[in-house]
């Protein structure tokens, strides 16, 4: 914490540079995203199960999609605030950025666990198989992988020191798997079928169709939240631990 | 001096992932063709298959061609991709959403006769996602611009 601080005077231009700042914030910060993301994934969720109507051609499986859409997004969405994270660390040295990736990487990889967990499901139904080594299924299990070995690296590095950059680098690079999953269903032929959702409309109806930004907006909320809580506790062990070592040293 | 230095690394931080992703669309446009999970009837009907050779083929059922046969397990239909048909033979159970004029990928072999020998089959969902009702008009409409094209 003490080096936290110490690197804030340095560079007084972050404004969330300062954990004591970032924290008051953080605090309601956690509440008001906890609160919001379980009301509107509640929404969501029973929107899906319950209210719309099943799909012409897959029946009561497509209730799947409001799930593992935004599993989806949110698994890559992940990786997209981890590698930003990793750029602040490695570029701008960022004190907080390293703590921000740690926070992230499990929830990330929770999420791409789900979404490789609902399309299972969903494709035993409707492809007649749990799983194909296609594009878009193979870079999505990567993405998963790629997760477990950041979260691995970012731990032993965290172990040896504060000046780790190995687990940044490596938040880069797999980013360049980001791309990868989203182009896949274009460059090759694959099982997954392409985009519903696209900028220009979408090929999903609407009464099938509105359940979906609540999960979407609401998992991020909760996504939000978990972050910004494993945070604040990797901060507090961070103080815990100067505070042993101080009162160990006297 | 500092902004200087963290000038450095950002240029440096760009200038490596440039040089990664440029590298990585080299290797996924080497891989265009290895990594594609299916051949469609036009890449067979260009020579790409060899007969005998394990090979996944994706395409759309056409109208009318599935015949089931009298002992009730073999199925025969026709694939079809643009101009491009292949026949296809099958000994098994058919997914549930496996119809004429939807998505097919059939996992088997090309046989000498030029009939494709399925051990496998699988139903190509589409991106499109509607309630019945509205499902039977639209898919017809859908699958009308999908062959127009």
């Amino acid at each position: 914490m003490s080096a936290l601080i110490a690197l804030h005077t340095a560079r007084p231009m972050h404004r969330f540079a300062n954990p004591t700042r970032f924290l008051r914030i953080a605090r309601p910060a956690t509440t008001w995203l906890l609160a919001i993301g379980a009301v509107l994934t509640a929404v969501g969720v029973v929107g899906a199960l319950s209210v719309i109507p099943p799909d012409y051609l897959q029946g009561e499986t497509v209730r799947i999609l409001h799930i593992h859409v935004p599993a989806a997004w949110l698994g890559m969405g992940g990786w997209t605030g981890l590698a930003v994270a990793s750029l602040m660390q490695i570029v701008w040295r960022h004190p907080l950025a390293a703590v921000a990736g740690r926070a992230i990487a499990p929830v990330g990889a929770a999420f791409t666990a789900l979404c490789l967990l609902t399309g299972s499901i969903w494709g035993r139904p409707t492809w007649g198989t749990w799983w194909e080594w296609d594009g878009r299924l193979t870079s999505m299990l990567l993405l998963l992988f790629l997760y477990f070995g950041y979260i691995a690296l970012s731990a032993a590095e965290r172990e040896r020191g504060p000046d780790g950059r190995l687990a940044a680098i490596f938040g880069l690079v797999g980013a360049v798997n980001l791309p990868i999953i989203h182009f896949s269903v274009q460059w090759w032929n694959t099982l997954h079928q392409g985009e519903s959702i696209e900028l220009t409309g979408t090929s999903i109806a609407p009464e099938l169709l509105w359940p979906l930004p609540f999960t979407m907006l609401g998992f991020s909320a909760l996504f939000g939240a978990v972050v910004l809580m494993r945070m604040r506790t990797e901060l507090a062990e961070t103080k815990i631990e100067a505070r042993l070592r101080r009162t160990a040293s006297e | 001096m500092r902004v200087r230095s963290k000038h450095q690394r950002l240029v440096l931080v760009l200038l490596a992932m440039m040089a990664l992703i440029g590298a990585v669309l080299l290797a996924m446009w080497g891989l265009q063709d290895r990594a594609a999970y299916f051949m469609t009837p036009q890449d067979i009907a260009a020579g790409r298959a060899q007969p005998g050779q394990p090979l996944r083929l994706g395409g759309m059922v056409q109208q009318g061609s599935v015949d089931k046969q009298a002992d009730g397990v073999t199925v025969a239909f026709t694939v079809y991709d643009g101009p491009a048909t292949v026949p296809v033979r099958f000994r098994g159970i058919l997914p549930d959403l496996f119809k004429e004029n939807s998505g097919v990928v059939a996992e088997g072999r090309l046989g000498p006769d030029g009939v494709f020998v399925a051990d496998n089959i699988l139903a190509k969902h589409d991106e499109r996602y509607m309630p019945p009702q509205m499902g039977n008009v639209s898919a017809e409409r859908a699958t009308e611009q999908t062959l127009a094209q």
